[in-house]
């Protein structure tokens, strides 16, 4: 799972011309990882003020509103691919549009059933 | 026997677990228990390269068993499936023709790029390559680097955890990221050998062992990666280096700096094997050496020199120009100016330091205020000297250092 964080608050500086390069770069990405057969799923998420959280405490439920945590670059979106290892997860994060201004953290999915 | 051929070993047996470390180390150790039992009983075949066939053909076979047991219980379970299908079509026939399933070099490569995978945090790879390439186990390693040995195992299985968990992969890395991986490993190896080069007395033997376990590492390399310039260089760097260490205490124990050496002490064998790798990586890199081999030709020019009044300085400088664009760090700026001091006179080489001093990064850095001490004692500002020793007496940890320089305060006491 490729997680992509950046921050907020330098994206929504960015000019209609800026989005729409940014918009066809990733286009292009995801043709790639769809043509090599890596594409799982993706997506990307509306900012952190529309985030709401949610925690069971003692059986009662507490809603909160804004993100998990207040960080200086948030998670903007995420991919799912399917790939040997990590090395070929690698090559493609740093393919990831965003990387060049935010980070992207790789994890490993817990797949059901193995260990 | 086994220590030598222990990375070789390892690293044929985690081709066929796919890089499962903990899976090819399980088998590896059975195989070695019934070596053990049985050339107790009937002696070690005393034909080249039989025993370590017969103990991988063993371990094969652990790993087939162990695999055929883990499907038993977990139907369809993946790993144990990969490594079944991987292990059962060779082992048969490579058991018997024992000549042919001798471990490769590509293996120990795969090993060693798997171990200092950029994904492993630095205290780990350095572990991790001493206990699978260097073959010392983790209550070893923990001495060496003075940590607890349950610290060590469990950093060594957190380590190998993760190489399964996030499918660090055993192999070569692609090409475009080589150049980066190749120097997270000469990084390793330079560590390793670092730590057993030490000042400090510390414990001695494991200090040691792990020079040679880095020169080791380093030779190894150069086997597998003979046209690398910066592999070439590092050996060198290492032998160079190394040559010195019989000069570099005296008969108490006590630190002795690169000018006030008996260099009669200095070992012309390494001395010569560390110039014909520093000519070797001058030539392979092309007029675009790297850090090891510039760092290499700097210790060669001092082992040219018999007398330190001989140093070609000159030579020394020009080096850590080029080595100052190839690696613009503060502690390579710290060398060169040391350098120019030699040619410039102390007030230069202090206006250098100096600069590097209100840059804050080295505050934390004994060399640097050792060296500005010692500048400063040159230009005959004494009350200066003495505040910067203290500074670097403050930071220093290893008491042979810590001796020096209260040394050096008290001859400042009786200029």
């Amino acid at each position: 799972m490729l997680l992509i964080h950046g921050d907020e608050t330098q994206e929504a500086k960015s000019t209609p011309a800026e989005d729409a390069a940014l918009m066809a770069e990733y286009g292009a990405f995801h043709e790639g990882l769809a043509t090599a057969g890596a594409f799982v799923d993706g997506a990307r998420l509306q900012p952190t003020a529309t985030a709401t959280t949610v925690r069971v405490k003692n059986g009662d439920t507490v809603t909160t509103d804004g993100p998990f945590a207040e960080t200086k670059e948030q998670l903007g979106g995420y991919y799912i691919i399917e790939v040997p290892n990590l090395d070929a997860a690698l090559a493609w994060a740093a393919k990831v549009p965003s990387a060049k201004h935010g980070s992207v953290e790789v994890r490993p999915v817990w797949e059901m059933g193995a260990e | 026997m086994f220590r030598a051929e222990y990375g070789a070993l390892l690293a044929a047996l985690a081709r066929r677990t796919g890089g499962d470390l903990i899976a090819a180390e399980d088998a590896l150790s059975e195989a070695f228990a019934a070596a053990t039992e049985q050339w107790t009983a009937n002696g070690v075949p005393d034909v080249p390269d039989v025993p370590a066939a017969w103990v991988l053909g063993v371990a094969r076979r652990r790993l087939v068993d162990g695999a055929r047991r883990a499907r038993a219980v977990v139907d369809g379970h993946e790993r144990a499936h990969a490594i079944e299908t991987r292990a059962e079509d060779e082992v048969d026939h490579e058991f018997l023709l024992a000549k042919d399933s001798l471990p490769t070099d590509d293996d120990r490569l795969r090993l060693v790029f798997t171990c200092c995978h950029p994904a492993l945090e630095i205290d780990a790879r350095i572990a991790l390559t001493l206990n699978t390439l260097g073959g010392l186990r983790a209550h070893e390693i923990a001495r060496a680097f003075l940590v607890g040995d349950a610290t060590m195992a469990q950093r060594l299985v957190r380590a190998k955890t993760k190489i399964r968990a996030a499918g660090i992969p055993f192999a070569v890395p692609p090409e475009d990221v080589v150049p980066e991986r190749l120097a997270a490993v000469l990084r390793v190896v330079y560590l390793i050998f670092n730590a057993g080069n030490g000042a400090g007395a510390g414990d001695g033997v494991e200090r040691q062992g792990l020079v040679r376990d880095a020169l080791r590492l380093a030779r190894l390399l150069v086997e597998m990666l003979p046209d690398d310039g910066e592999v070439a260089g590092l050996l060198a760097l290492l032998l160079l280096t190394d040559a010195r260490s019989m000069a570099r205490t005296d008969t108490s124990g006590e630190l002795v700096l690169l000018p006030d050496q008996d260099r009669s002490l200095w070992d012309r064998d390494l001395i010569d094997a560390g110039r014909r790798e520093v000519e070797r990586a001058l030539v392979l890199s092309s007029g675009a050496p790297g850090p090891y081999a510039l760092q290499a030709a700097i210790a060669a020019v001092h082992a040219d020199a018999e007398r330190a009044s001989d140093t070609d300085w000159a030579q020394i400088v020009a080096l850590y120009e080029v080595l100052e664009r190839v690696e613009p760090t503060p502690v390579v700026a710290l060398n060169h100016a040391v350098a120019v001091a030699e040619i410039d006179g102390p007030a230069a080489g202090l206006a250098r330091v100096d600069a590097l001093e209100a840059a804050g990064e080295l505050d934390r850095y004994l060399y640097l205020h050792a060296t500005r001490a010692d500048l400063l004692r040159r230009l005959g500002r004494p009350a200066d000297a003495r505040a910067a020793y203290s500074r670097a007496i403050e930071l220093a940890d290893d008491p042979v250092e810590r001796r020096f320089l209260v040394r050096r305060v008290a001859e400042l006491d009786r200029e």
